[in-house]
């Protein structure tokens, strides 16, 4: 089970590429990094490869297989803002439990505490918040995570503990990641290896 | 503490959410009250009685008796409870058209949109008056004209908000992560657009009625609503028109009064609903 894009454009209607022939391949377990600078695509590549997005031109494979366009999708994206990405209509048990039903050893691993369950998402703060989303994208069929500057807005020690939940969990699971950030002291603790953004213009 | 803000503790026991409640609930009785006298009430209450005429408001008669010796308060009580009926279907209907279309707009494609959002467009653009005068003339008048005129010309602002408010929700981050995780558009419409889009059509429903019915009041007015023959509130203020230089002010105060009172009732549950089923507002 391997996550590969082939030659991958994208732009905006008749708009300038914004990039064009983009190759990454990310094997099972491996933790790679995306860096480079603002406004080069980052956030549009990571929603192509989540499904969000369908590219330009080139393509997007899974195990060999195109990303299915129904059921549960094995490439799983934590966006960056946690506060848009909750219903605030919906209480957090709810946007926690909408794809499974998370054990309580997840939650107890990403810091989650029984009494937020009951609580509307802005009654939690952005980190609070970005823990459920973490949560919730780690269902048992998630193959790849896609991390787009997931902790960029978090303080330093919520940083820590969010990472360590989710790499001990790859680790267990096998799980291939994606990382997006603009802290390369984090990158390179975190990724086995780095793609530099700025050569795909 | 600063003093000037000691002024509110304890005056009210009731926090603000209780309030509302109270204030709708008491929007509602009376309400209800109204439309049970209007069906309650007998005819026999508003015969003519022409040994009581012009007399003035009194504990026998409390809004006065007209010209014909008609008790008043009866008139004015059953012509609210019409008006109230006709801006229940009146509005019910609007609320309806602007959630199809509201819907079709924001999901059936672009030209679906264009064309739906010419139609608001072009009903916004002429006063609904004018359309709804139109309407109802076209169709003969009577309580079947005026019906369909205010179903049809009420739906518009209504409709946009829904169509805003669908288009908004679906291009929304969660979801799109809710159909990464495997939910089908129909859960989707269902658990994520429902919720939001619910509380405002309710919300618009509530809004529309006192505008509907003040629209009924004055078409009516204008003699090409309800037959004369009715207790409309329409017909009684135009009606207690020729009187009025007389000095009979009863004949148009107390109704005309009523009818305001009925309108910012209905106007109240709306603006208070509009608070109670805000999230980020259920705590004050």
């Amino acid at each position: 089970m391997q996550l590969e894009a082939k030659d991958v454009g994208f732009r905006y209607g008749d708009g300038p590429w914004l990039f064009q022939r983009v190759n990454v391949m990310l094997e099972p377990g491996e933790i790679v990094g995306i860096t480079g600078p603002s406004g080069r695509g980052k956030t549009t590549f990571c929603r192509i490869l989540a499904g969000f997005e369908s590219p330009v031109e080139g393509t997007v494979h899974v195990n060999g297989a195109p990303l299915p366009k129904s059921g549960y999708h094995p490439v799983q994206m934590v966006l960056q803002h946690p506060e848009k990405a909750t219903n605030p209509r919906w209480k957090m048990h709810k946007v926690l439990n909408e794809g499974y039903q998370p054990d309580k050893e997840l939650l107890d691993l990403l810091g989650i505490e029984q009494e937020w369950l009951t609580r509307w998402p802005h009654e939690l703060s952005g980190g609070e918040l970005q823990r459920f989303c973490v949560a919730r994208a780690l269902g048992p069929n998630t193959r790849f995570l896609i991390a787009d500057e997931m902790t960029t807005m978090l303080d330093a020690n919520t940083q820590a503990q969010i990472w360590h939940a989710i790499m001990s969990i790859a680790k267990q699971r096998e799980m291939g990641i994606l990382v997006v950030t603009h802290e390369s002291k984090l990158m390179q603790r975190l990724c086995h290896r780095v793609i530099d953004f700025n050569e795909f213009d | 503490m600063i003093p000037s803000l000691k002024i509110n503790i304890n005056k009210f026991p009731l926090n603000r959410k209780q309030r509302t409640l109270f204030n709708i609930i008491i929007s509602i009785i009376f309400l209800v009250t109204v439309i049970l006298g209007g069906i309650l009430l007998d005819e026999e209450r508003i015969v003519t009685n022409l040994s009581e005429r012009n007399s003035a408001p009194s504990l026998e008669h409390l809004f006065g008796t007209d010209w014909l010796g008609r008790d008043m308060f009866a008139r004015t009580v059953m012509g609210l409870a019409l008006s109230i009926g006709v801006g229940l279907i009146g509005a019910i209907g609007s609320a309806l058209i602007a959630l199809l279309l509201g819907i079709a707009a924001a999901t059936m494609g672009k030209m679906a949109d264009r064309i739906i959002s010419w139609i608001i467009d072009l009903f916004l653009s002429v006063p609904h008056l004018v359309t709804l005068v139109l309407i109802a003339f076209t169709l003969g008048g009577g309580f079947k004209g005026i019906v369909i005129g205010l179903t049809l010309t009420h739906w518009p602002s209504l409709a946009r908000v829904i169509r805003a408010e669908v288009m908004q929700i679906r291009s929304a981050e969660f979801v799109q992560v809710s159909q990464k995780m495997g939910k089908s558009q129909w859960w989707i419409a269902v658990h994520h657009i429902l919720p939001h889009i619910v509380p405002q059509l309710l919300i618009g429903f509530m809004l529309l009625f006192p505008h509907v019915i003040l629209h009924e009041a004055a078409v009516t007015f204008l003699g090409l609503g309800l037959s004369p023959h009715e207790p409309a509130i329409g017909i009684i203020l135009s009606e207690s028109m020729r009187y009025l230089s007389s000095g009979m002010w009863w004949l148009a105060f107390f109704p005309g009064l009523c009818l305001l009172i009925v309108v910012r009732m209905f106007d109240q549950i709306g603006e208070n609903l509009r608070v109670l089923m805000d999230p980020t507002r259920s705590h004050d």
